[in-house]
C-alpha cells in the first residue's frame, strides 16, 4: 500500500502501458481478452488517477504527488530526471485523459473488427504518453512523451482509419513534427544558457523557468515553442491537418485527438511558452489573439458549411481551442482559468460528439448530414444525449461548456473589449451550426426509410455516454468546487511568472498597493534585495527550487518583522532581514529562485 | 626512439584487437584446407570467436592511453569504444550472413575472413597515429570491401558495384595520399603528433600546402564516409552489392572513416581547427540535405537506405563539425545507435528478400505486417528509430549530437538538422505504411523468421530500444571518448 500511494503518478502512468505490452505478447485472435482486458485496465488506471484528485491540495501552487529519480546524466552532471507531478493546471487534463481513455475503448466494442490486439495495445500505450506529456516536470522527459505518443496515434489513424487514411496519418505526423523538431532545438539551446547562466546542466522545468534570455534569443526559442503548440492546438492557419485526421480516425481516434490531443497544444502555451518566455508571449499577445480569433470565427463559419457531420465537429474543435488560447493569453486569473476548463469541456463535449457520430454511423454506414432527419423518432435515447452534448457545445449555462466560454470572455474583456465581442460573436455562430446539425439530423419527418427503424442505443452505448454527460452537468453546475478551486493556486503562479518579469502591474496582487521588485537568483551564491518602501505585509511568492534535491515551488509569507518565516515542503533558504535589505543565504547549496517581493 | 623490428608486448597490446581479428581471418582461411562441409561451418564460428576475444584487449588497456610500434599507433578511449563498436557490428553482420549467403549460393569460408580482414583494418584505422597508418589501413578495408562487393560473381549487379567501388575507391585513395604527400611538405612530418607540433611552434598554420594536404585528406576519407559531394558511388554500389555486405560496409566503412576523420582532424589539425570548421561545415549541411531529399524519390528498399546512410553521414559529421570533447562522443554514441538501427533494417531487408536479390522494392513489402508480424514490428522500430523518434537510440543519438553542436553554438547547422530530419521521417514513414497499412499481394507467402537472423533481429531491436530508454550508460561510455592530444 505504501508503494502504491508514493509511486501513484507513476503507477497510473506506466500501467497502461504495461497492460498494452501484455496485450501484445498474448497470441491473436483472443478478441474478448483483448476488449476486457484493455477495459477493465482503463477503468483501474482512472480508478487510480482518482486519488490525484481526492488528495490533491488546494492552494498549493507547485506540483503535488512529485516522484523523482536520476535518469540520464549527460557532461558529467545528473542533467536528466525522471520526475514528475501535478499541478492545479495538469490535474484534470491527466483526468480528462484517464476518463477517456475506457470510454474511448468502450466505444469500439464492435467498430474495431480486424487486429483488434494491435488496436486495443496501441490505445493503452498511447495514454502513458498522454498522461506522460501532462505529468511531466522535465523538459526531456516530456519532449520524450510528446514524440513517443505520435507513434501510436499515428497507427491508429492509418490502420483502422477512413479510405484515405494514409494520407491523413502521414499529413498528422509529418505537421506535429515539424513544429516539435524546432522546439527539441530550442529546448536544447534553453538548456546551454541556462547553463551559462548557472553552471548546472539540467531540463528540470522550475529551474528552466526564469533563465536569463537576450531579447532575440527568447523570440526565437519562444517561436519554436509557439510553433509547436500551435499547430498541436490547432491555431489558423496551421490546422488543415485536424479535418483530415478526424474524418479518417476511427471513432476512439477521434475522441482521443480531439479530447486529450489537442489540448497537449494549449496546455503547452501555459506550462511551457508563458513562464519560459514572459516577454516574448507578452509582446506577442496581439498576433496569438488574432489567430486564435480567426479560429474562433472561421472555425465557426467552415463549420456551417460541411455536409459531413464528422467533418463538422472537427472545424467546431478549431474554434473551440481558439477560446483556449484566447484565454491563456489573457495572462487573467478568469482567462487562463477559464481555458483550462474549456479544454476539460470540450474534451468532454467533442469526445461525446465523435462518439454519437461514430454510434450513428455504425448503423448507418454514412455520415452525410442529408442522409438523416427525423432520428428523434426512431432512437429517443439517442436523440435525448445528442441533445444535451450539443448544448454544452454551444455553451448553455448550466452545462460545462458556458463556464469556460463565459471566463474566456472575462478575461478577454480585460484585455481589450474589441477581443471579447469577436470571441463572444463565436459562440453565437457555435449556436448556429450546432443546432442547424441537430435539426436536421434529429427533427423533422422521417424522409428516408432507412432512417425509420434504426436501433436505439444499446445498454453499452448508454454506458458509454452517460458518464461524460453527468460530468459536463456537475462542471457546469458546480464548477468552483469540481474544478476552479483547486487551480486556482496554480494558475495565480503561472501569471506572477509570466508578470514578474514584464515589469507589468500585477492582476493577481491581493494587496496591489504593493508592487516592489522581482528577486531572481541563480545558482549558489548569497542574494540580497532592497526592500525599501515595502509595506509590513511584504511577502514572496514563486518557485524556489533546490538544486540537489530538486525543485519544488514554495509559497512564503516573509513578514519584516517579525523575522520571515516559510512556509512549503522543503526547507526554506535561510532568510535575514537587515534593515531594508532582504538577505537570502544560497551558499551552502546550489538553489534557483525567482519570484516577486510585494 | 626503438628501431628494433621485434615488437614488445606493449606494442601489440595496443593493436590487440585487430591482431586477434586477423588471426582469426587466417585461421579461417587456413580451415578451408579441410573438407568444405567443415570449413563452410565452422568459419562463422571462427569469425565470432575472433570478434569475441577482440574484447579482452580493449578491457585490458581501458580507455588509458598508450602508444606503441615508435608513435605509430596510439590507443585511447575514443579507439578502444570505435573498436568495441566495429567488433559489435562484426557480430551482427555474421549473424545475418549466415541465413543469407547460403540463400544467395556466396556460401564460402572466405567471406567471414574478408569481412574480418575488413575489421581489422578498420579497427587499425581508429588508431592510427600517422598518416601513413591512416593511409594503410584504409586500403585493408577498402581492399577486403571491393572484393566483398563484387562477391555475387555470377550477378551482374555486384560485378558492377565493385567495379565502380574500386575505381572510385582508387581515385579517393590517391586523393588521400596526395593530401599526406602536401601535409608533409607542409609540415616536415606525417605523424599526426607532429603535425600538430609544427603548427603549434613553426607558424605551419598559415602555409597553404598544409591546408591543401588537409583538405585532401578530408576528400579522401570523405569518400569513405559518403559525405556529400563524395557520395556518387554510394547508391549504386549499395544497390548492387550483395545485402548483407552492404549493410556491413554501411556501417564499418563509416565508422572507421570518422575514426580516421576524429583522430586526424582534432590532434593533427586541431590548433587550425577555425579553418576547417566552416568546410565541415558546409559538407554537413550539404549531406544531410542531399541524402535526406533525394532518399524520398526511391522506389527500392536499398537504394533508399544506401540514401538513407548519406543522411546520417551528415548527422554524424555535425557533431565532428563541433569539433569539442561533446561531439566526439556523441559521433561515438550515434555510431553505436546507428549500428543497431541500421543493421536491424538490412537485416529485414535480408529477410525479405528472395533469392537472386529480389524483393527490393519497397512495394513487395505491402503487408508485411501479415506475413511476419515480429519482422514487421522490428522494422517498424527500426524506421521511427532512424528518423529519430523516441523512444529509440536514433531520437537520443540525434539529441546528442544536436547537443554538441549547439555547444559550439552552430545553430543553423542544427536547424538544418532538425528541418531533414523531418523530411526523413516522410520516406521512412511511408515503409511503415507499406508495412502496416497495406495489404499484401494475393500471392504473397508467409515469411519465417528462424535461427541466427531471428535472433540478430531480437538483438538489434531490443538494443535500438533499450538505448532509447536507457542511454545513460552508454551516454557515460561515450563520455569517455576522448581522443589523446599528441
Amino acid at each position: 500500500m505504501q508503494t502504491l500511494t508514493e509511486h501513484i503518478l507513476s503507477i497510473v502512468i506506466f500501467l497502461p502501458l504495461a497492460a498494452g505490452a501484455i496485450i501484445l505478447l498474448a497470441p491473436p485472435g483472443a478478441n474478448r481478452f483483448f476488449k476486457w482486458f484493455s477495459f477493465v485496465t482503463g477503468v483501474v488506471v482512472f480508478g487510480l488517477s482518482l486519488p490525484l484528485y481526492t488528495g490533491f491540495r488546494s492552494g498549493i501552487a507547485g506540483p503535488q504527488f512529485v516522484e523523482q529519480a536520476p535518469w540520464i546524466s549527460l557532461f558529467g552532471q545528473q542533467a536528466i530526471w525522471y520526475r514528475v507531478g501535478v499541478d492545479g493546471i495538469s490535474l484534470f487534463l491527466v483526468l480528462l485523459t484517464t476518463f477517456l481513455t475506457p470510454v474511448a475503448i468502450l466505444s469500439s466494442w464492435n467498430a474495431i473488427t480486424t487486429r483488434q490486439r494491435e488496436f486495443y495495445a496501441s490505445l493503452l500505450i498511447l495514454e502513458t504518453g498522454m498522461i506522460g506529456v501532462f505529468a511531466a516536470l522535465d523538459m526531456f522527459l516530456f519532449y520524450i512523451f510528446w514524440e513517443a505518443m505520435l507513434i501510436p496515434m499515428y497507427f491508429l489513424i492509418g490502420m483502422w482509419g477512413g479510405p484515405n487514411r494514409v494520407y491523413a496519418t502521414i499529413k498528422f505526423i509529418l505537421f506535429t513534427m515539424f513544429g516539435s523538431l524546432l522546439m527539441l532545438v530550442a529546448i536544447i539551446a534553453l538548456f546551454f544558457v541556462h547553463h551559462r547562466a548557472t553552471g548546472v546542466y539540467t531540463f528540470d522545468l522550475f529551474s528552466l523557468y526564469g533563465t536569463p534570455l537576450t531579447g532575440r534569443a527568447e523570440f526565437l526559442m519562444f517561436g519554436a515553442f509557439a510553433l509547436a503548440f500551435a499547430i498541436k492546438v490547432p491555431l489558423w492557419p496551421l490546422h488543415t491537418w485536424l479535418p483530415d485526421a478526424h474524418v479518417e480516425a476511427p471513432t476512439a481516434g477521434s475522441v482521443i485527438l480531439a479530447g486529450v490531443l489537442l489540448k497537449m497544444g494549449t496546455y503547452g502555451f501555459l506550462r511551457f511558452c508563458l513562464p519560459l518566455f514572459p516577454s516574448a508571449s507578452a509582446a506577442l499577445v496581439p498576433v496569438i489573439a488574432a489567430l486564435a480569433i480567426i479560429g474562433i470565427i472561421y472555425g465557426a463559419l467552415v463549420a456551417y458549411a460541411q455536409q459531413d457531420i464528422k467533418r463538422l465537429v472537427a472545424y467546431s474543435s478549431v474554434a473551440h481551442l481558439g477560446f483556449v488560447t484566447l484565454g491563456i493569453f489573457t495572462f487573467s486569473i478568469e482567462g487562463i482559468e477559464g481555458g483550462i476548463v474549456q479544454m476539460v469541456s470540450h474534451g468532454l463535449s467533442t469526445g461525446a460528439l465523435f462518439l454519437i457520430v461514430g454510434m450513428i454511423y455504425e448503423r448507418r454506414h454514412t455520415r452525410d448530414m442529408s442522409q438523416f432527419g427525423g432520428i428523434w423518432k426512431a432512437m429517443p435515447v439517442f436523440g435525448a444525449f445528442f441533445l444535451i452534448v450539443t448544448l454544452a457545445s454551444i455553451g448553455l449555462p448550466g452545462l460545462s461548456g458556458f463556464v469556460g466560454e463565459f471566463l474566456v470572455i472575462v478575461g478577454a474583456y480585460k484585455v481589450s473589449a474589441v477581443y471579447a465581442a469577436l470571441a463572444a460573436s463565436g459562440v453565437v455562430l457555435a449556436a448556429v451550426y450546432m443546432l442547424w446539425l441537430y435539426q436536421r439530423m434529429m427533427q423533422g419527418p422521417v424522409e428516408n426509410p432507412e432512417n425509420a427503424d434504426l436501433p436505439d442505443l444499446s445498454f453499452r452505448e448508454i454506458v458509454v455516454l452517460l458518464p461524460v454527460v453527468a460530468l459536463i452537468f456537475l462542471i457546469g453546475v458546480f464548477p468552483r468546487a469540481t474544478m476552479l478551486r483547486q487551480m486556482d493556486a496554480s494558475v495565480r503562479q503561472t501569471i506572477e511568472l509570466v508578470e514578474g518579469r514584464n515589469g507589468l502591474p500585477s492582476r493577481v496582487a491581493e494587496s496591489p498597493e504593493l508592487p516592489v521588485g522581482r528577486l531572481g537568483c541563480r545558482g549558489t551564491g548569497a542574494w540580497d534585495m532592497d526592500v525599501r518602501g515595502a509595506r509590513p505585509r511584504t511577502w514572496m511568492s514563486g518557485a524556489i527550487g533546490f538544486g540537489a534535491v530538486g525543485s519544488q515551488a514554495i509559497g512564503m509569507q516573509p513578514h519584516p518583522n517579525p523575522p520571515l518565516k516559510g512556509e512549503g515542503a522543503s526547507p526554506n533558504p535561510p532568510v535575514k532581514v537587515d534593515g531594508d535589505r532582504l538577505l537570502l543565504d544560497f551558499t551552502s547549496a546550489s538553489h534557483d529562485a525567482v519570484g516577486n517581493v510585494r | 626512439m626503438n628501431h628494433s623490428f621485434v615488437p614488445k608486448a606493449a606494442d601489440m597490446l595496443v593493436v590487440g584487437p585487430e591482431t586477434i581479428v586477423a588471426a582469426a581471418a587466417m585461421l579461417i582461411l587456413l580451415a578451408e584446407l579441410m573438407p568444405a562441409r567443415i570449413s563452410k561451418a565452422a568459419a562463422p564460428w571462427i569469425a565470432a570467436l575472433g570478434l569475441l576475444a577482440s574484447f579482452i584487449p580493449m578491457t585490458t588497456t581501458g580507455i588509458s592511453v598508450r602508444t606503441g610500434f615508435s608513435g605509430m599507433v596510439v590507443t585511447d578511449g575514443f579507439a578502444v569504444l570505435m573498436k568495441a563498436v566495429l567488433a559489435v557490428t562484426g557480430l551482427l553482420t555474421i549473424g545475418f550472413s549466415t541465413h543469407y549467403i547460403k540463400r544467395e549460393d556466396l556460401d564460402r569460408a572466405e567471406y567471414y575472413a574478408l569481412v574480418l580482414f575488413a575489421i581489422s583494418g578498420m579497427m587499425l584505422m581508429a588508431s592510427s597515429a600517422n598518416l601513413i597508418m591512416v593511409f594503410l589501413s584504409l586500403e585493408i578495408l577498402s581492399i577486403s570491401l571491393y572484393v566483398l562487393s563484387g562477391f555475387a560473381r555470377t550477378q551482374p549487379r555486384s560485378q558492377e558495384a565493385s567495379l565502380k567501388y574500386f575505381l572510385l575507391g582508387s581515385f579517393a585513395s590517391a586523393f588521400l595520399l596526395y593530401g599526406i604527400a602536401l601535409v608533409y611538405g607542409g609540415a616536415g612530418t606525417i605523424s599526426l603528433a607532429g603535425i600538430a607540433n609544427a603548427i603549434a611552434s613553426e607558424g605551419a598554420a598559415r602555409n597553404p600546402v598544409l591546408l591543401a594536404g588537409a583538405g585532401l585528406i578530408a576528400v579522401g576519407l570523405g569518400f569513405k564516409v559518403a559525405a556529400v559531394p563524395f557520395q556518387m558511388w554510394t547508391p549504386d554500389v549499395y544497390e548492387g552489392a550483395p545485402s548483407s555486405v552492404t549493410a556491413f560496409m554501411s556501417v564499418g566503412a563509416k565508422a572507421a572513416g570518422f575514426a580516421a576523420l576524429a583522430r586526424v582532424f582534432l590532434t593533427a589539425f586541431g590548433d587550425i581547427k577555425v579553418d576547417w570548421m566552416p568546410a565541415l561545415w558546409a559538407v554537413a549541411a550539404l549531406t544531410m540535405i542531399v541524402g535526406n531529399v533525394v532518399a524520398v524519390a526511391q522506389t527500392d528498399i536499398k537504394r533508399m537506405l544506401a540514401y538513407s546512410s548519406i543522411a546520417h553521414a551528415g548527422y554524424i559529421l555535425v557533431g565532428l563539425a563541433a569539433a569539442n570533447q561533446a561531439g566526439v562522443s556523441a559521433l561515438v554514441f550515434y555510431l553505436a545507435a546507428y549500428l543497431f538501427m541500421n543493421l536491424g533494417a538490412w537485416a529485414v531487408v535480408i529477410l525479405a528478400g528472395r533469392r537472386g536479390e529480389a524483393g527490393t522494392e519497397i512495394d513487395s513489402y505491402n503487408g508485411l505486417f501479415w506475413r511476419n508480424p515480429g519482422a514487421a514490428a522490428a522494422m517498424g522500430v527500426f524506421m521511427f528509430a532512424l528518423a529519430g523518434l523516441p523512444p529509440t537510440g536514433g531520437f537520443m543519438a540525434k539529441f546528442y549530437v544536436f547537443s554538441a553542436a549547439l555547444q559550439a553554438n552552430m545553430v543553423g547547422l542544427v536547424v538544418i538538422g532538425a528541418l531533414t530530419s523531418l523530411v526523413s521521417v516522410y520516406y521512412y514513414a511511408r515503409v511503415t505504411v507499406v508495412m502496416f497499412m497495406r495489404d499484401p499481394e494475393p500471392d504473397a507467402a508467409p515469411i519465417s523468421t528462424r535461427g541466427l537472423l531471428g535472433v540478430t533481429l531480437a538483438v538489434t531491436a531490443a538494443a535500438t530500444i533499450y538505448l532509447g530508454v536507457l542511454p545513460g550508460q552508454l551516454f557515460q561510455l561515450a563520455g569517455l571518448a576522448q581522443i589523446a592530444r599528441p
